[in-house]
């Protein structure tokens, strides 16, 4: 039981971290249609992004305080990692949006290709090590041989996600922001031709993403105190099996996937092997989506004949 | 207004440069390095920075210049309509390459000499036409049939593995392996495509990616049978059919009464894959002509109006996704009697991405222009390998892989922006009345599997 | 002399979510007829050919399509056996409810058309009509073994194949165009072909969703023709939905009228044309609304 509460915990964490991610999936198949395959690597991007700057200040700059530097870092990596993700939509897919699925797709595993091996020249192939921070650890239960910890980067992480999904469900239902996503989401045509500047929606929900996807980079940084450039492809992966196991489409679903994620590795790695973990999540999408095509929370695609 | 042209060019460069600047930083402008107590700490490369935003500059600055100067260039007669070649120089062409394909290592040794050619022959030689094979064996799935498969790598593994277990435990030959291997890999291909057949487009492509890291990752495992990360190493070479290449009395050279020389198992493996993939050209050529090719394709423009007419798209789709997964199947046997060894890390996504970017590059569903995607990228991505005489000037921490990688995502970046339905963007009818007139691009739909 | 019934829908009910579609309608299309469906725009016409054509599973009601003698106590024991199967007597009796869309099309030989025509449209107008003959193709090709050898019968059976598709590229007057893909044929000529190629089957029932929609009077009356010819030369059945009054008038035997997914009126053009509900339901509606546009605008 007491195990079982822990890898809760754990599972929910990580799974935060995927819901994360797998918004900036959700949205931009949303609004355009496209896998944006290299989404995971901009979220590998953002931690190096954010370790570098929480370096930049608490080595060079001297800040003594650390969640004040953190705070600065979580701001700074979301605005730098939103400028990047907005420029890669300007130069690698915006001329293939009308064209045709495929190049798209490949032009965006091309720029994965890049970014990650861009991150790997810049800052060296190896994991770095984030130095230890915020380190208090709460026991919610104790004796019976096994304590069941929070820790408080735990409890950073599941309210910096919480409050950022409140602030990305503001955006969405009440702005006109909001309201031109949905309309490019339905029929990007009509939009342009009721006025909706339809590559200006789509830059923002690119940048939307990466912001997100670099709070996602923040915290996986502080929980796991490790980054590595290789780190993006199978986060991404995941997060993608997330939002598709959501219902791609779905802000809601992208979240309910993403923890769904996170609790079956973590609880499979758990209770089985942790070699095979990465297997439980695929194997978790393909039988929801054998069975389920639609994803959880997907609306319903009536074959139209 | 010359000046105001001018100052609006100099803005916009200068827009480009603030924003290369925030770009690299602090991604370039610090290295953060460890020392020797795993400590990190942050060293500062402002001049880099400089270089880029200054390059940055630059470029943008000419590039306005340029674009400015085509603009002002009276618009080019409008693009004549596209001439398909004719059927009769499209064969010339083809049998030119082929001969080309059969006289290129005799060529390479007669001009390099063997030891100088060897580079030529094994790694553009042979390690293009494996790709051309997966290149025209995907083809069938994603070209033909429209389906979307991003795990293409699984069957390839499947088929190398299948050789390395066959051929270590079981001590089987290299030539009745190879039909069996093609056969694993095609039941592969039956079983992992039934369950995925409900999905369309995307759907489909994330299944078949997560497949192939599945297969990967059981590869990596299950120890007991693949031996992990380390791989199955000490393959059985491959043999002139029975006839070892070694420099005994046994050997190929003695049999034949010719001079003894490494590369001649080189030259025998070029040719055996050049067969291989051509016999697999003639099966895609066939079968386009046949009502299996045909429904295929009928089936990447529309699957209601398939069913519409009677026809089974399980059997269709099943079958492009079998025939697929035995010509990987095949290559993959190729690929491990070639190394001599099989590892997990040679069957990652990338591999799939690769191969798939081969497809698409070429024109999806055009048997030549995959040939000439391949080429592109995988002689170009070889080419880049060239870089390691870098290293002499840049010292031993500059490591040119990945440069050579970052050049290949960056190339796959610009080829799509460039022509993103492919080289060959035409296709061509399977029968005909009169005479056969390529199709447009436009008209082509990709398919929604 | 009234020809036996081809097709008999009876009770059929399809719903989706609240909506329901098609309410409770039941009729029959006679051998050899031509049998129009017409009814104000989302009366259920497609659905109904969605149903008949297995795109879409009814909740309640049945689909007989009957060649041969069948008689009503045959076509009960098949309803009631446990066996889902939808085919008796090797074709003679259909439960097409029962069957795939697939095997409507090759098992109980009901051929279709779409609203939005639906043509592979980068193969050629020759290859879409050869890939209508897809089955027996696919047969005579020992299931791709022996046409991949070159052996066995390939050969003739597409040569057979090819003979009947200039048959109907005649027919349709498109011999000229025969290597040009079916995309950048003309929207009328479009259609035409998609005719065609539902009757490169061999059905014996052919449904066409509003094959006029979008032709011009010279295509229309083409088009008439091209039915006639069909029904007279092929013996073929024809169940079509359409909204030119003129061609279902001039054409069809019976005509059969739903209205917000009930049958509202079943019977011969003269008839349809003088009864009272469907002049209420629709015609008469439209004569309203005109009137009252008329008075609108002051004319």
């Amino acid at each position: 039981m007491e195990i079982f509460l822990q890898q809760l915990i754990n599972g929910l964490t990580l799974g935060a971290i995927y819901g994360l991610i797998a918004i900036g999936y959700t949205m931009v198949f949303g609004v355009i249609g496209m896998v944006n395959f290299a989404h995971g690597d901009v979220f590998m991007l953002s931690s190096f992004i954010a370790l570098i700057i929480f370096l930049l200040l608490t080595q060079i700059l001297g800040l003594a305080s650390i969640p004040l530097a953190l705070v600065i870092v979580l701001v700074a990596a979301m605005a730098l990692t939103g400028l990047w993700n907005f420029m890669i939509e300007r130069l690698a897919y915006r001329r293939l949006r009308a064209s045709f699925r495929l190049a798209p797709l490949i032009s965006s595993i091309g720029m994965s290709i890049f970014l990650s091996n861009f991150v790997a020249l810049a800052q060296g192939p190896r994991n770095k090590a984030v130095p230890s921070m915020l380190d208090e650890v709460f026991k919610l239960t104790e004796g019976h041989g096994y304590d069941v910890t929070l820790s408080l980067k735990q409890i950073l992480i599941i309210a910096v996600t919480a409050s950022l999904l409140f602030g990305l469900w503001y955006v969405v239902e009440k702005t006109p922001l909001g309201r031109a996503q949905r309309a490019c989401e339905q029929d990007q045509t009509m939009a342009a031709l009721l006025g909706v500047n339809v590559d200006r929606t789509v830059s923002a929900t690119f940048v939307i993403g990466a912001v997100l996807a670099a709070a996602a980079g923040v915290l996986y940084m502080l929980y796991y105190g490790v980054v590595n450039p290789n780190d993006g492809f199978i986060a991404g992966v995941k997060a993608f099996t997330a939002a598709v196991l959501g219902g791609i489409g779905s802000l809601p679903g992208a979240v309910l996937g993403g923890l769904l994620i996170g609790l079956v590795e973590t609880f499979w790695a758990a209770y089985f092997s942790s070699d095979y973990k990465d297997v439980a999540a695929f194997g978790v999408l393909a039988v929801t989506l054998i069975f389920l095509p639609r994803g959880l929370l997907g609306r319903a695609d009536v074959e139209k004949v | 207004m010359r000046t105001e042209g001018f100052l609006s060019k100099v803005k916009s460069a200068g827009l480009a440069a603030l924003i290369m600047a925030a770009l690299s930083f602090p991604i370039v402008a610090y290295h953060a390095d460890m020392d020797l107590t795993r400590g990190l700490f942050l060293e500062s490369r402002w001049p880099l920075v400089a270089i880029l935003v200054g390059g940055t500059f630059i470029l943008r600055l000419l590039s306005e210049f340029v674009f400015a100067w085509m603009r002002g260039r009276p618009a080019a007669a409008t693009r004549k309509t596209k001439q398909g070649i004719s059927p009769r120089a499209f064969h010339l062409i083809g049998f030119a390459g082929i001969g080309a394909l059969i006289a290129f290592p005799l060529a390479a040794v007669f001009m390099l000499g063997p030891a100088g050619s060897l580079k030529w022959i094994d790694n553009y030689g042979i390690q293009i036409l494996i790709y051309v094979m997966l290149g025209w064996g995907l083809n069938i799935v994603v070209g033909l049939a429209g389906l979307l498969d991003l795990g293409y790598v699984a069957f390839y593994a499947v088929g190398a593995y299948a050789y390395a277990l066959l051929a270590t435990d079981l001590g089987w030959s290299f030539w009745l392996c190879l039909p069996i291997c093609g056969a694993i890999a095609a039941l592969f291909g039956l079983a992992l495509g039934f369950p995925v057949l409900r999905l369309r487009g995307d759907y489909l492509a994330i299944v078949t990616l997560a497949f192939g890291e599945i297969t990967r990752i059981v590869a990596v495992n299950w120890t007991a049978l693949t031996n992990g990360d380390a791989g199955i190493s000490l393959l059985p070479k491959i043999t002139f059919f029975g006839i070892p290449f070694s420099k005994g009395a046994e050997g190929f050279a003695s049999h034949f009464r010719l001079p003894f020389f490494p590369i001649e198992r080189t030259i025998f493996l070029y040719y055996l894959i050049l067969a291989l993939a051509l016999l697999t050209n003639f099966l895609t050529l066939r079968l386009r002509r046949l009502p299996l090719g045909r429904v295929w394709e009928a089936l990447r423009e529309d699957e209601i109006a398939c069913r519409s007419l009677g026809i089974d798209t399980v059997a269709a789709k099943l079958s492009a996704f079998a025939i697929g997964a035995l010509i990987a199947g095949i290559a993959g046997a190729f690929f491990a009697v070639r190394q001599g060894f099989v590892s997990p890390s040679s069957f990652g996504f990338i591999e799939s991405a690769t191969i798939l970017s081969i497809v698409v590059l070429g024109g999806a569903g055009s048997q030549a222009g995959n040939v000439l995607a391949a080429i592109l990228i995988i002689g170009g991505s070889e080419f880049l390998r060239e870089l390691d005489v870098l290293q002499e000037f840049f010292g031993y921490t500059f490591d040119p892989t990945q440069y050579r990688m970052l050049l290949v995502g960056l190339a796959m970046v610009a080829m799509m922006n460039w022509r993103p339905r492919g080289l060959v963007a035409t296709r061509r009818p399977s029968i005909f009345l009169k005479k056969a007139k390529p199709v447009a691009v436009e008209l082509i739909a990709e398919g929604r599997g | 002399m009234t020809a036996p019934p081809l097709l008999r829908v009876e009770h059929l009910t399809i719903r989706f979510g609240g909506l329901t579609a098609i309410d409770d309608a039941s009729f029959e299309a006679r051998r050899g007829e031509i049998t129009a469906l017409i009814g104000p725009n989302g009366a259920g016409k497609t659905t109904l050919f969605n149903c008949i054509t297995g795109f879409y599973k009814p909740d309640i009601g049945r689909i007989v399509l009957m060649q041969g003698e069948p008689n009503t106590a045959d076509i009960d024991r098949l309803t009631r056996s446990v066996r889902r199967h939808g085919i008796f007597a090797s074709g003679c009796i259909c439960l097409l409810e029962r069957m795939s869309d697939a095997e409507i099309a090759r098992r109980a030989r009901v051929a279709r058309t779409f609203q939005n025509i639906r043509l592979f449209s980068g193969m050629t107008a020759l290859e879409n009509l050869i890939v209508a003959r897809h089955n027996p193709l696919m047969a005579a090709s020992g299931y791709t073994i022996l046409g991949l050898l070159g052996i066995g019968a390939y050969r003739s059976a597409e040569k057979e194949a090819i003979e009947t598709a200039k048959y109907w590229l005649a027919q349709i007057g498109l011999t000229e165009r025969a290597d040009d893909a079916a995309g950048s044929l003309s929207y009328g000529a479009q259609r035409q072909l998609e005719i065609a190629r539902a009757m490169m089957t061999e059905p014996v029932l052919l449904c066409l969703d509003e094959p006029a929609a979008g032709l011009n009077s010279a295509e229309s009356s083409k088009l008439n023709e091209l039915l006639r010819d069909i029904r007279k030369t092929h013996g073929t059945s024809i169940l079509l939905i359409e909204h030119d009054m003129s061609v279902v008038m001039s054409i069809s035997n019976h005509v059969i009228v739903l209205d917000y997914g009930r049958k509202i009126a079943d019977g011969t053009p003269s008839a349809i044309r003088c009864n009272e509900n469907v002049i209420a339901a629709y015609l008469g509606v439209e004569d309203d609304e005109l009137r009252l546009a008329e008075t609108k605008v002051g004319a």
